[in-house]
């Protein structure tokens, strides 16, 4: 997939850029394997805590978003930096919090038998 | 501001990112069980406020003003929404913080292709990440709607709507596909926004709407699902974007999570994910007419009186609670039923289908948020082989998951969906406002056995003048 198309800029270092991808694909195909592994042996009890649990998770988006609205490399860029660190905020403080909230009601109602 | 911004080396960031990794792997181990789950979402916590916070060391920020002026408005609004909200208005909270994390790593996207050129495998991901996290937010935002009530929760359905949404896809991806094979047809204009990018955002947030809204309201614990790994993933493609291990690694195991709930709720309707998607099941909720002649002359009505004067002399209850329980906020009676049950030597538990509610886990949740102690709530598989040893069986709020229609009539659209077999019980009692169909808009047999009778009410009130009746009675 390299210079097949027109206008296709390659970066300097082209190999560098395939080990980068290799590596970034590692990554993901071991993690969808261990992300598999580990939720299946969630109770349906959790179900509603694990999704928003997971749902903060996604907001590891917002390390993205601050590299982004903090590198200042123009103005577009960091009036969507901001944006985009307001929205992974939103989901990380909330989506923490709310899975808090619930899980003590569980802890509390049946951590032990009362 | 004299911040250390820029003086944490790239070894020591990758290696607080694997950190991070493992705190949120452990945390999510810590789910498997409620008395550990709270530690593990404080650990996935704390390994959130690490990523963020090596992130901020390690890069060179230059507009530290803008950066923390988000972090407070996110946070704030954030924080609120979480503590204001009602346990029973969780489903459309989950899916609007999920819809705000798909969108944050579209925009993110879309950022970090300006001003530079960008190779091959960068541009798709970029793409993927773009319609993947932009249909997230507006699907979530739509789904949210349907569950607050703001938007029709029935299946809004039109001619050739998938032939719209194929087009949209196509259009999405062709100008996805502008952008990566033509980055310098106005190089100026290129450089400064990438106007393809945001193009193919617009096209995929008319996607995202379409794609929601003919989806009827009892498959929103599967679009929620469904929604929640996609942002995940948006996230995932986002790092590859970046190059970032830590938004690859937590992206995929939040897409993994919400791919297995999606699995697990569309089995436990017996139905494929296209058919939810694509089905429309729902379209039409007022065609309860000829329901009436259906159960003409089988249906036995009861009162709680008569409700209680069973329970005084049941050994064992189980109580099957449907959406209907959180629409009518009549968890807490139904709690303090279960609680006076068990005080008097009752053998009580909570039969709950998966898809019970509007989203995964949505009845537990709710129960729990009442006091009902996690034991007491059992799964479908565990509960099933019990009604025979059952006394008394209280449905309230749920249809579909008690149709033993699923059982019997093969030509049944809700044919295979494992149900809850409550009519195995001694006597069945369910409560309901009327003998109007559930989301799948069949009549349901049980509300005409022999064994079955009708408490025709609200949920919450019903249930109230229970507990009184059992409290006299005592």
């Amino acid at each position: 997939m390299s210079a097949l198309v027109d206008g296709i800029v390659l970066t300097a270092e082209g190999g560098a850029s395939v080990n980068q991808l290799i590596q970034n694909l590692t990554f993901f195909v071991l993690a969808a394997f261990l992300g598999y592994s580990v939720i299946t042996k969630i109770p349906a009890n959790l179900h509603t805590p694990l999704m928003s649990g997971a749902n903060a998770i996604t907001g590891i988006t917002l390390v993205g978003a601050v590299v982004v609205a903090g590198e200042g490399q123009t103005q577009v860029a960091t009036v969507l930096g901001f944006v985009a660190v307001v929205m992974a905020t939103i989901n990380v403080v909330g989506g923490y919090l709310v899975t808090h909230r619930m899980l003590k009601d569980f802890s509390r109602g049946g951590g032990g038998n009362r | 501001m004299t911040l250390p911004f820029g003086s944490l080396p790239d070894p020591a960031l990758s290696l607080a990112y694997l950190i991070a990794a493992i705190m949120f792997i452990q945390g999510l181990r810590d789910m498997t069980h409620p008395r550990t789950a709270v530690r593990g979402n404080l650990l996935s916590a704390g390994g959130m406020l690490l990523a963020v916070a090596v992130t901020l060391l390690s890069f060179n920020i230059i507009t530290p003003a803008v950066l923390v002026g988000g972090l407070v408005v996110g946070g704030l609004i954030g924080g609120v929404m979480a503590v204001r909200v009602q346990m029973t208005q969780m489903p459309q909270l989950v899916g609007v913080f999920n819809g705000f994390g798909g969108g944050a790593s579209a925009v993110v996207a879309g950022a970090e292709l300006i001003g530079g050129s960008f190779s091959v495998d960068v541009g798709l991901a970029a793409i993927f990440s773009g319609i993947v996290g932009t249909v997230t937010f507006f699907g979530s935002m739509v789904a949210a709607g349907k569950l607050h009530g703001v938007i029709s929760s029935s299946a809004i359905r039109y001619k050739g709507e998938h032939i719209v949404k194929i087009l949209l896809l196509v259009a999405s991806l062709g100008a996805g596909a502008y952008m990566v094979a033509q980055p310098g047809m106005v190089p100026f204009l290129e450089a400064a926004w990438v106007p393809p990018y945001w193009i193919m955002v617009l096209i995929a947030a008319a996607l995202g709407i379409l794609l929601v809204i003919p989806i009827g309201g009892a498959d929103m614990p599967v679009v929620i699902a469904l929604l929640n790994a996609y942002s995940g993933l948006a996230a995932s493609g986002t790092g590859f974007v970046l190059g970032n291990s830590a938004l690859i690694i937590a992206g995929t195991l939040v897409g993994a999570a919400g791919m297995i709930l999606t699995v697990i709720m569309c089995e436990s309707m017996n139905r494929s994910l296209t058919n939810v998607l694509f089905g429309g099941w729902g379209e039409d909720p007022s065609e309860g007419e000829d329901m009436e002649d259906i159960y003409e002359g089988q249906i036995q009505e009861t009162s709680p009186v008569e409700v209680d004067i069973l329970l005084d002399t049941a050994d064992r209850v189980v109580i099957v609670p449907g959406y209907g329980m959180a629409v009518a906020q009549a968890q807490h009676a139904v709690a303090e039923l279960a609680q006076l049950l068990k005080e008097d030597g009752v053998d009580v538990e909570f039969g709950i289908h998966p898809v019970a509610g509007r989203m995964p886990g949505h009845m537990n949740v709710l129960l729990a948020e009442a006091d009902v102690p996690y034991d007491m709530m059992k799964e479908l598989e565990e509960i099933n082989p019990t009604f025979k040893q059952t006394d008394v069986v209280i449905v309230t709020g749920a249809n579909d998951v008690v149709n033993p229609k699923a059982n019997e009539d093969e030509g049944s659209p809700i044919s295979g969906m494992p149900v809850l077999n409550v009519s195995d019980a001694q006597s069945v009692i369910v409560n309901k406002r009327s003998l109007s169909p559930g989301f799948s808009g069949i009549p349901n047999p049980l509300f005409a056995k022999d064994n079955t009778s009708m408490l025709f009410g609200d949920g919450k009130e019903m249930m109230q003048e229970l507990v009184n009746e059992y409290k006299e009675s005592r």
